[in-house]
């Protein structure tokens, strides 16, 4: 069974002071997410990445299609029960304690009055906030307010979580422990669903990963599948003191970095730059052909449609 | 079940509003008015019990009326603004089970507010005649009818509030408050108006939350007693008109993009 079935989700507004101008948030979207993947949603600010959690846990309704989250429809109020939601730059009640706020988002997923205290507990450990635990809510710092976040996320056991950029604002320390906590859920079985524009997060944690921008999506798959697309080129690496001019005849990229050169070019170059090592007789260290990173992959994917070539979805 | 999740709900508001320090200014006010209404019964020869009941009252039912609205019409955007509520309706929550268990928080949080300042009001009645009269029960009356307009003005902050914005919001409660408390005059109008302006008159005069027949204060200041008809009518209009606010605002709620 999919975790998450996205059937032609769309989404668009009614702005304006006559509402006659439409604004779409999300061209028809079709994606689907299976049982314990961690995908990764990629985009820039405003590209409907926010729009289409918010879809999915009901908070604004779609103009068109649907979803199924966890078999059943994303209407369902059952599905609620399995499924857990960080929002984007959480804010809790002020004058709650982390405590007090959990226990009551306890009380509202349905937690029996009898586990639930020692669940809290374990929250507040899991996430680092046991020392803080008695601490109004408008006292802690952002990175503080994010963990309270992710604890009340996973709090009832979810099935399924949806992380909205749970990495934005944290510094180094909490980027890595949200890192760290994914894993957790990943071996624990859990699909985790988090859109991001942190590339080297996704790229580390992911097993798949989805482009979006301006409402639509442009491109999907493992991040191995989508950084391993040919360029068509290969990096060459050898020792020398310096670059032979006959390879840069070549139209090679090279560079030099005490003994160790390298050079970019073409495939169909190849065996002439190997021919030219041979003959200077320059020892070679590697041949490898250049992987497109995820980084290239996103920047070439937010382009506008028109301009795109070559880019598989 | 939604009962509970309405009643956590409930509870949580009326702890989040406990806690605001707004509430206690509001209280502290209402305790130094009741002080003036003392100071003024002491100039006031013979008059110190009609003095301090309507002085107390009435500035119990302004501060409440006062709470009523700016922290009613907060309750529903503030939690959109501050995306708090995507949190809660993320979880097995209906939305109805939101706006019901909210205004029961703010309604809850009045009513002791009104029990506190209530007790403010007698024990400055205490101070300036000595002793507790046999009509002063009769005050009791006159603060459940304020509760009752407490009910009603939650109810229109949160049905003006799940469409318009907080300002906005305010504005109309208000206004339906002070309509409210004129609607015997309003409904004396509409009945000596004739034609189309009379029969507009006659809907609005009914439309409008009829407070006036909720305000007892001066009657009971004077140590008159309010009929069991009128407690019955009261009762009965607030929670049919406090029903059909709420209804009203869950039905604009349900179909709320939440932006």
């Amino acid at each position: 069974m999919s975790a998450i079935e996205i059937l032609d989700l769309e989404k668009s507004y009614q702005v304006g002071f006559w509402r006659k101008r439409e604004k779409v948030g999300l061209r028809p979207l079709r994606l689907t997410i299976e049982e314990g993947e961690v995908f990764g949603f990629l985009g820039p600010n405003g590209a409907g990445k926010t729009t289409t959690l918010k879809l999915l846990m009901g908070l604004v309704f779609p103009t068109a299609g649907s979803a199924r989250i966890l078999g059943k429809s994303m209407d369902d109020p059952q599905v609620r029960s399995q499924v857990g939601f960080l929002p984007e730059q959480p804010y809790f009640y002020d004058h709650l304690t982390a405590r007090e706020l959990l226990n009551y988002y306890g009380q509202l997923s349905g937690i029996p009055a009898k586990g639930r205290s020692s669940r809290v507990d374990q929250m507040l450990t899991r996430v680092g906030l046991t020392d803080s635990a008695e601490v109004q809510l408008r006292k802690f710092s952002k990175g503080m307010l994010q963990r309270v976040g992710l604890a009340q996320a996973i709090l009832h056991d979810p099935k399924l979580v949806f992380l909205d950029e749970p990495m934005s604002g944290l510094d180094p320390m909490g980027r890595r422990e949200v890192r760290e906590l994914i894993q957790q859920l990943h071996h624990e079985g859990k699909t985790v669903f988090f859109s991001t524009h942190i590339l080297s997060d996704a790229e580390a944690l992911c097993d798949r990963v989805a482009v979006i921008n301006q409402g639509e999506l442009r491109g999907v798959g493992a991040v191995a599948e989508l950084t391993s697309q040919a360029e068509g080129r290969v990096e060459i690496i050898f020792s020398a003191t310096k670059m032979p001019p006959a390879l840069t005849q070549l139209g090679a990229e090279s560079r030099l970095r005490g003994d160790i050169a390298s050079a970019v070019l073409p495939e169909a170059q190849q065996e002439a730059a190997l021919e030219i090592l041979r003959r200077e007789r320059l020892r070679l260290i590697s041949l490898t052909p250049v992987r497109k990173s995820l980084e290239e992959y996103y920047v070439q994917n937010l382009q506008p449609t028109e301009n795109r070539k070559g880019v598989g979805v | 079940m939604s009962s509970g999740r309405v009643g956590y709900i409930a509870f949580n508001t009326f702890r989040e509003a406990v806690r605001d320090r707004v509430l206690y200014n509001l209280i502290a006010f209402a305790v130094l008015l009741s002080g003036a209404a003392i100071l003024v019964g002491e100039i006031s020869i013979d008059i110190e019990r009609l003095v301090v009941i309507n002085l107390g009252l009435t500035a119990i039912s302004l501060f409440g009326v006062l709470i009523a609205i700016f922290i009613g019409i907060g309750l529903v955007s503030k939690e959109i603004d501050k995306r708090t509520l995507y949190t809660v309706l993320s979880r097995p929550v209906q939305r109805w089970e939101f706006v019901v268990g909210k205004f029961f928080g703010l309604t809850g949080t009045l009513v002791v507010n009104t029990v506190f300042m209530a007790i403010g009001v007698f024990l400055a009645l205490l101070y300036t005649a000595h002793r507790f009269e046999k009509m002063d029960a009769w005050v009791l009356v006159a603060l459940y009818f304020i509760v009752l307009q407490f009910f009603v003005v939650c109810a229109l902050s949160l049905f003006f509030s799940s469409f318009s914005t907080p300002i906005m919001s305010a504005v109309f409660s208000f206004a339906l408050f002070i309509i409210g408390n004129l609607a015997d005059d309003l409904r004396g109008f509409a009945r000596m108006t004739h034609g189309f302006g009379g029969w507009l008159a006659t809907v609005i005069a009914y439309l409008v939350p009829n407070f006036a027949s909720m305000n007892v204060i001066s009657q009971v200041a004077h140590g008159d007693p309010v009929s069991g008809q009128l407690i019955l009518y009261n009762t009965l209009y607030a929670i049919f008109y406090s029903a059909m606010a709420i209804s009203g605002a869950v039905l604009i709620f349900q179909r709320r993009n939440l932006k």
